[in-house]
């Protein structure tokens, strides 16, 4: 390219040499100048790179979006406690699809920036949590571990800088609320997976109840862009408060699903022209902006900034950036009773409101698909959802009222047709990928 | 029954070797479980004993963990443990539809195996491949885009022994112990095989390519002035910057 386009819509940098055959190897990393930026942070104050990440405006990418810089610079100095790093690899909101590629393509830019991360909080031991049930994923992420020790990135005296780091590779065990960062501090301990009562937050009391930072892959493998190309570079991209750039997830009946890493900000409407539109021969319905825990959006919100202040102003969060695209031959319906049942299967259980609001839920739920609700269960399940708002230690029931809320928000019909039509009046076959092929083989 | 004295010898080599790993002795629960689940194939009661036994807890602490952890069973599963994802994307995408038919294909009810102890099934959340769904995870691998038919054909085949290579894993499909060794912490050296990524994995990286995107190439640092194509009104995706080659 000779020009400089003046149109860039997407900006690959986690994800821009996930097309070569060894990406994931550290001679592969290494060549597409890995460890400079460790390098480089090593010849800083620590709090210079804590400084540096705060001023590039990077935000959580797990879906809290809290300011990554100032999670660090919460962690007290010089208080004779060890501090921890754990980097959250348990990647399991529904339609969240992310960090699972970054740790099969470039596990080395998490590495990296976990390296970076424990010397800027002082910490000497990190962890990466990672999400048991991806079995390569754990094989790649113990082998680039191992590769970073075998070259000095990690153990003792890292690149003559007096810093010593170890990093435990720690497989989970199929647990949906340990992603959440206090229940995954108890599963670390050895403990079911259920969430701390905060404050006290990590920062001060974390792993072992020391001062401790969680942060998302996506968060940590954006740290050596931020230190290698400086903050700047980062902050130049994005918006106003959501800076640089993070990976988009398509997802479902989309042309060309997939992952599409652009600056915060970019629209629905953008992303879906670069990947061909919804599928041949139907119109979008409804979308999830960041996961099943956001609530749902329809072909109003087209044209919603994706970052974090859009897309709260138009009533749901940003999340994980996970666009699961449904198109009109999905049953709302269906799509929130499945939700739910997820939501209600992982509930950890230990706050009464979530663990009993989500079951009756689901009960609701089920009888309307069947056509055996009435419309006043709408009411019901509304004011279910309000019990469990804000009741819970955990932002998992406010998460999970987030399919139930919405969806009877702007398609409140289609729940009472069920009722009207005694039962499902979609059929499920048209929604299927295969049932399209089939018929458009046919055509 | 307990365990033979080698196999407790053989354990409790790695349990301290896992435990050693860690600040405090506890945070060794969950590999240790993956350590005898890789033993026996299921978390069994004597199981549960040696690990409360290496960590210093009682068996009641350790069982209350186990119950917790869907990964853990407490019944054999077979050799190659099926998870079809039935979470709503994946469900509405014919995942509902795949899990039907592989359960009335392998006879089977909950996580029991066939009866040569080959295939068990079970329904899994989001397993963070929805790019590639419907998907189905075998031992914890994954196989992409399934169909009906596709997916019986895989379980026909792990029961027949035919060599299956996952679409995103290892060359080699590693039975459902081996798989909870490498939970564990003992990976098996397949690190290197497999591809980088798959095609939708790749999707934006390739329009980004062809366009020469990069984040250096932002004109202010803002994503705003882009095409504004109208797409999502279901024209079929005409987009000429939209990958000509679709789906896989």
């Amino acid at each position: 390219m000779t020009a400089t386009p003046s149109n860039t819509v997407l900006t690959p940098e986690l994800t821009a040499h996930w097309d070569e055959p060894d990406s994931f190897t550290l001679a592969g990393y290494r060549r597409a100048g890995g460890y400079k930026a460790l390098a480089k942070a090593l010849e800083m104050a620590p709090d210079d790179v804590i400084a540096s990440v705060k001023e590039s405006g990077l935000r959580g990418r797990g879906g809290a979006g809290f300011p990554t810089g100032v999670k660090w610079g919460f962690i007290p100095q010089g208080d004779g406690k060890p501090h921890y790093l754990v980097v959250n690899a348990d990647e399991s909101e529904p339609g969240t699809c992310k960090d699972i590629p970054i740790m099969l393509g470039t596990p080395h830019s998490m590495v990296e920036g976990a390296i970076i991360a424990a010397y800027a909080i002082r910490a000497r031991q990190a962890f990466i949590y990672v999400r048991g049930e991806v079995l390569h994923v754990n094989r790649r992420v113990h082998h680039a571990v191992a590769e970073a020790y075998e070259a000095g990135y990690l153990g003792e005296n890292i690149l003559g800088s007096g810093f010593d780091l170890d990093i435990v590779v720690h497989t989970g065990a199929g647990a949906y609320e340990c992603g959440e960062e206090t229940a995954l501090l108890d599963s670390l301990e050895g403990y079911r997976g259920q969430p701390r009562l905060k404050p006290p937050f990590p920062a001060i009391a974390g792993l072992y109840a020391c001062p401790t930072v969680v942060n998302n892959v996506e968060s940590i493998a954006s740290v050596p862009y931020i230190i290698a190309r400086g903050a700047g570079s980062f902050a130049a991209l994005g918006t106003e408060k959501s800076k640089g750039f993070g990976i988009f997830s398509l997802s479902g009946h989309v042309t060309t699903p997939g992952q599409y890493e652009a600056p915060l900000g970019v629209t629905l409407r953008e992303l879906l022209s670069l990947a061909g539109g919804v599928r041949a021969g139907h119109r979008l319905k409804f979308w999830t902006p960041g996961g099943s825990s956001t609530p749902i959006f329809t072909h109003e919100h087209l044209d919603v900034p994706l970052d974090f202040e859009g897309v709260g102003a138009a009533g749901s969060m940003l999340g994980t950036r996970a666009l699961q695209i449904f198109d009109e031959t999905t049953c709302v319906v269906r799509a929130t009773l499945r939700w739910m049942e997820f939501y209600q299967h992982e509930s950890c259980g230990k706050c009464t409101p979530c663990r009993e609001g989500t079951y009756w839920i689901v009960q609701l739920l089920d009888a309307l698909q069947r056509g055996q609700g009435s419309e006043s269960d709408l009411d019901k399940l509304l004011d279910i959802s309000d019990n469990i708002l804000g009741r819970a230690f955990c932002p998992f029931g406010d998460g999970a009222i987030s399919p139930v809320v919405s969806s009877i928000k702007y398609f409140r019909d289609e729940f009472i047709e069920h009722n009207k039509h005694g039962g499902c009046p979609f059929d499920p076959a048209a929604s299927t990928l295969f049932g399209t092929s089939r018929r458009s083989t046919a055509r | 029954m307990a365990f033979s004295e080698q196999t407790t010898a053989e354990l409790s080599r790695r349990a301290a070797e896992i435990i050693a790993r860690y600040p405090k002795a506890r945070s060794a629960l969950l590999p240790l479980l993956h350590l005898v689940q890789a033993t026996e194939g299921y978390v069994s009661d004597d199981g549960i004993t040696f690990c409360a036994e290496q960590i210093g807890l009682s068996e009641a602490e350790v069982t209350a963990v186990v119950s917790f952890y869907t990964m853990y069973k407490r019944q054999p599963v077979g050799e190659y443990h099926v998870g079809v994802c039935t979470n709503t994307l994946c469900a509405i995408m014919g995942g509902d539809v795949i899990y039907a038919g592989l359960r009335e294909h392998l006879c089977t009810e909950g996580d029991e195996p066939t009866g040569d102890g080959k295939v068990s099934m079970e329904r899994v959340e989001c397993n963070a491949a929805c790019d590639y769904a419907p998907v189905v995870m075998v031992n914890w691998e994954f196989f992409d885009n399934q169909t009906p038919e596709s997916a019986r054909e895989l379980v026909d085949g792990l029961r027949a022994g035919e060599h299956i290579a996952p679409a995103r894993g290892a060359d080699r499909l590693v039975t459902w112990r081996e798989a909870a060794m490498i939970l564990a912490g003992y990976p098996d050296g397949q690190a290197t095989t497999g591809q980088t990524a798959g095609q939708p994995t790749l999707a934006g990286l390739r329009i980004a390519k062809e366009n020469g995107w990069t984040p250096d190439s932002t004109a202010g640092g803002s994503g705003g002035s882009s095409p504004r194509d109208s797409t999502a009104g279901g024209s079929g995706g005409s987009s000429p910057r939209a990958n000509a080659g679709g789906r896989p």
